[in-house]
């Protein structure tokens, strides 16, 4: 039954219904696969087979039943380490939280199991989402399975690794700054990050709370339109949470591409990218305009200021949010201490890699008092700033059109010891969660070396309608995911 | 003031905050209960424990509390208000940041009047703000350091003061004050004994006249009026002291030992937090908009100057007893209830603020709570009014109405307590006690006026305090006339 892992989520669930296959063969299926192949992929920190199967079991029920189920139900899932399950560990690949057992689902969670989700297991990641490689995990590294020389990309690369390495039906990452849509890129998956606030943020363990955003890892476009109509319902106890999207996930699919008009943000193009990379967007770009959009160039050179200021917000709202990991109540604590001070010392400072120690330190710094003005606040003016482009450009247009990193996925090591180039690869994937919009990615196309290459559609806030419309129009007349 | 600080050309400058616990079901951002004394660690849930991916919800009931304080203390209100974190490591604040309000409070700029030796006087609110408790450690010899959440969470306001008292006596007018205040408008317990109100002080002294603030040390852990009054006085001479013999004050947070009644220096400025605060992401603006102030300010209920103004108006009641009344709310409330049922207000008042004030069981600050049925004090007022029975015998009823339910008359009655008017018998006794000591009569001829004071001592002693005080000192003027 191992083709059934190369269908869609799409195709698996018509399966399901038809019942022409069960939730548990699914299942059955999808963990013999992690079994053989995850050691070399290392996508998961942690396998649930049991309450997989239970889970499995309990929809075939269901199912045999004749009850009415979610077209999700029975569909293997698995999850970052940074959502939060009550029944399996959330680390966030840290060290600080080896082996935390949290007392709630976050509500993703809780609504993936009002539709009958069966989950597979917890997805490695870079440590608190800090990282573009997934390197970054206190546990093990994360290959790509289009290349295992490569990266998978991060902060979120297990959960791109394990849809591309056919190790679960889709998978939910976070993105704080472009951690879904950059591993999705890398490893030739669909990535969406929704608006921000769609997806409510409870129980996803914060690293910038004003831009963190859960979302869809899936093998295709529909797929994760399918995922995102699930998750995105209002939660009252997310003070953040946006209204629930009101489309199916099949209206998400229709808005007619032929009358849309894109942008194409010349700076976007120009310096530090790849010639492939450039090549096969512009190319995008002229499969759009053959279905009748309209391509513009436009000018956002003013996003600029968008990376320095995501890493002064960023860092800032992690350097608070990350101080309650502090040896007292829960997580990892240091063996031996003689004052409360020796305490959160000796255990920030064992429990938390290099990287999460960067950016405390750096945020620390930019809300400390006489910094804060020149820091804190003027990242703060470059957000309104970055709201206010977009905004303008969507007066005109209906999404625009850019590459998701500079490079395809690079080997283990190079950005080990470069955090700034690290930082870097992400000016094209920032700008968006500065301004909340949506944006998905998809792939279109590889570079000689068969590494696949992203492109990322940016749409108007709450809008995920016109960017997954697009993103299904391109696919269905390029037909450029991976084949079986 | 103590007078040495006086004698010495000092002034002390004193400014307040008060923390006052809101009278809500719930706590500020989670549905945990509040209510005072349950066993440790039972009220409470992943929010208020800062567990990893909780979020806060805003109680509306705060704001709702919030928003009448600050009305009710003629504060600006500001219509567009947010949250922001403190940071700071302590065990007692699980997620290492205190959510308050730094730069744009629910109210500011506002007054509260006290009365002093020299009139009214309005001392000034900088700010009232809306801010979370933190939980309590507990020092336990053989366990350690315990921590006891419950209160974590629980909603608070802030109300810092103008540096604008000058004397204890005016803190402790103020604090009385600003508690009824809040009783009346039902928003705090303000019980200090369960630390429903707390206050630090902020004291510096400086030469009178001189333009210049003197150095200030803050002093926390103040949890009755006595103990804020000690401490005032301990901490402005130890600085006078210091100034005194060369040395400076020292910019630092104090704490008070009641039992030893001293401070001790908690943490210097040098070691002083730099909280750095910023807006809290996680937390929506709060909106004020004018016609929710408006609601809120044609709701508020008469307050106790609104009653201090009706007392000395309508009932003709002296404004410094007038002020003692409305300071204590259980004490205007029962003033209240037997006002209207008696003509002798000011014989009522002056008894409240007086005698019963002082029978009154005043355990940890709260407002006095008086165990005589109102129609008892009213007919026992009556009895003073009409000159029935004199101030001596009414001080024994009310000790004995304190203890049963009986009529004041039938007190008097049974205890044989009438006063002694029958002049035969008056005046045998005072004969009687002249006699026996003719001494008196020699003193009062040599211009000795404490003779007449144990004339009047010996006749209430032999009539058992009975003998009638003006037709007693008639007699004995008659008596010493004639003796001359």
């Amino acid at each position: 039954m191992k083709s059934l892992i190369y269908e869609s989520v799409k195709q698996q669930s018509e399966m399901l219904i038809s019942r022409s296959v069960s939730s548990l063969e699914l299942t059955e299926s999808y963990l013999s696969h992690i079994e053989a192949t995850d050691e070399a992929i290392g996508a998961y920190l942690h396998v649930a087979g049991e309450s997989a199967r239970q889970a499995a079991k309990s929809v075939d029920l269901k199912r045999a039943r004749g009850e009415q189920l979610s077209p999700l139900a029975g569909i293997p899932s698995a999850i970052k380490d940074n959502i939060c399950t009550k029944d399996m560990p959330t680390t966030c690949a840290s060290k600080m939280l080896e082996g935390f057992m949290s007392p709630v689902d976050a509500f993703a969670v809780m609504q993936m199991k009002a539709h009958d989700s069966v989950i597979l297991g917890k997805l490695n990641m870079d440590e608190f989402a800090m990282g573009a490689s997934t390197e970054n995990s206190y546990y093990k590294k994360t290959r790509n399975p289009v290349n295992t020389d490569r990266v998978p990309g991060g902060s979120s690369g297990g959960s791109a690794a394990a849809v591309a390495g056919h190790l679960a039906a889709y998978t939910l990452g976070s993105d704080t700054g472009g951690s879904v849509r950059q591993p999705a890129s890398f490893c030739g998956v669909v990535g969406l990050k929704p608006s921000y606030g769609r997806i409510s943020r409870r129980g996803l363990v914060a690293f910038a709370s004003s831009l963190d955003q859960i979302g869809p890892i899936t093998r295709t476009v529909e797929d994760a339109a399918m995922v995102y109509q699930m998750l995105a319902k209002q939660d009252e106890l997310d003070s953040t949470s946006c209204s629930s999207e009101t489309l199916t996930a099949s209206e998400l699919l229709q808005k007619d591409v032929s009358k849309m008009r894109i942008a194409l943000p010349r700076s976007f193009f120009e310096e530090g990218i790849q010639p492939e990379v450039k090549e096969a967007v512009l190319k995008a770009a002229m499969t759009y305009e053959s279905m009748g959009a309209i391509i513009e160039e436009v000018d956002m050179k003013r996003l600029d200021a968008a990376l320095p200021a995501y890493y002064m917000l960023s860092s800032a709202e992690a350097s608070s949010n990350l101080a309650r990991f502090d040896g007292v109540k829960y997580g990892y604590r240091t063996e031996s201490f003689d004052s409360i001070e020796e305490l959160y010392k000796k255990t920030r400072g064992e429990g938390f890699g290099r990287e999460v120690k960067r950016r405390i330190l750096l945020g620390t710094y930019a809300l400390s008092s006489g910094y804060y003005d020149a820091y804190y606040k003027k990242a703060l003016s470059v957000k309104a700033l970055v709201k206010s482009i977009y905004e303008e450009i969507f007066k005109t247009y209906d999404f625009v059109l850019t590459p998701v990193a500079p490079t395809t996925a690079y080997p283990f090591g190079k950005v080990e010891n470069n955090p700034v180039e690290m930082y870097l690869g992400d000016i094209y994937t920032v700008p968006i969660n500065i301004a909340g919009v949506p944006a998905l990615t998809l792939n279109c196309g590889y570079d000689a070396q068969h590494l696949p290459i992203g492109m990322q559609l940016i749409g108007k806030l709450y809008d995920e309608q016109t960017l997954l419309s697009a993103g299904h129009a391109f696919e269905q007349a390029k037909q450029v995911w991976r084949a079986k | 003031m103590k007078k040495s600080g006086i004698e010495a050309g000092y002034e002390v400058v004193m400014g307040l905050e008060v923390h006052v616990e809101l009278a809500t079901q719930t706590k500020i951002f989670c549905g945990c209960e509040v209510a005072f004394g349950a066993p440790p660690n039972t009220q409470v849930c992943p929010v208020c424990l800062g567990m990893p991916g909780s979020l806060p919800v805003l109680n509306e009931k705060v704001v709702e509390l919030a928003l009448k304080a600050a009305l009710a203390l003629g504060c600006e209100i500001s219509e567009i208000s947010h949250q922001d974190r403190k940071n700071y490591f302590y065990p007692d604040l699980p997620k290492a940041y205190q959510i308050s309000q730094n730069d744009a409070p629910i109210g500011k700029n506002g007054r509260l009047a006290i009365e002093t030796a020299d009139g009214e006087r309005m001392i000034g609110i900088t700010r009232l703000h809306i801010e979370e408790d933190a939980g309590k450690l507990i020092h336990d010899s053989s366990k350690g350091t315990l921590i006891d959440y419950n209160r974590g969470g629980v909603p608070l306001i802030e109300i810092v003061s103008e540096p604008d008292f000058r004397t204890a006596e005016e803190v402790k007018a103020y604090l009385l004050k600003l508690k009824s205040t809040l009783q009346y408008l039902g928003v705090s317990s303000c019980k200090m004994n369960e630390g429903a109100f707390r206050c630090d002080v902020n004291l510096s002294v400086r030469k009178v006249g001189d333009p210049q603030m003197g150095t200030r040390t803050e002093m926390k852990n103040l949890n009755s009026i006595a103990f804020i009054v000690k401490a005032i006085e301990s901490e402005a001479l130890r600085q006078i002291k210091l100034l005194e013999s060369g040395d400076q004050v020292v910019q630092e947070t104090r704490r008070w030992d009641p039992v030893k009644g001293i401070s001790t220096a908690m943490r210097s400025k040098e070691n002083a937090h730099d909280y750095r605060y910023f807006p809290d992401p996680d937390l929506a603006t709060i909106l004020l908009s004018h016609e929710m102030v408006n609601a809120a300010k044609a709701t508020l209920p008469l307050l106790p100057d609104d009653y201090k103004r009706l007392f000395v108006l309508n009932d003709g009641i002296r404004p410094d007893v007038a002020e003692v009344l409305v300071s204590d709310k259980g004490l205007a409330d029962y003033y209240r209830a037997c006002a209207e049922q008696t003509a002798y207000k000011t014989v009522l008042a002056n008894l409240l603020v007086t005698e019963v004030l002082r029978m009154a069981d005043k355990a940890g600050d709260d407002e006095t709570v008086i165990a005589i049925r109102p129609e008892a004090m009213v007919s026992l007022v009556a009895l003073i009014g009409e000159e029935r029975i004199n101030l001596g015998i009414a001080k024994r009823v009310l000790s004995a109405l304190w203890e049963s339910d009986k009529r004041p008359v039938q007190i008097i009655d049974e205890n044989d307590w009438w006063p002694l008017k029958d002049l035969a018998s008056l005046e045998a006794l005072a004969e009687m006690i002249l006699k026996e000591t003719p001494q008196i009569l020699v003193d009062y001829h040599n211009g000795k006026t404490q003779a007449f004071g144990a004339f009047m001592g010996q006749m209430m002693k032999r009539s058992q305090g009975k003998a009638d005080p003006a037709l007693s000192e008639s007699l004995f003027h008659e008596i010493a006339k004639r003796r001359l």
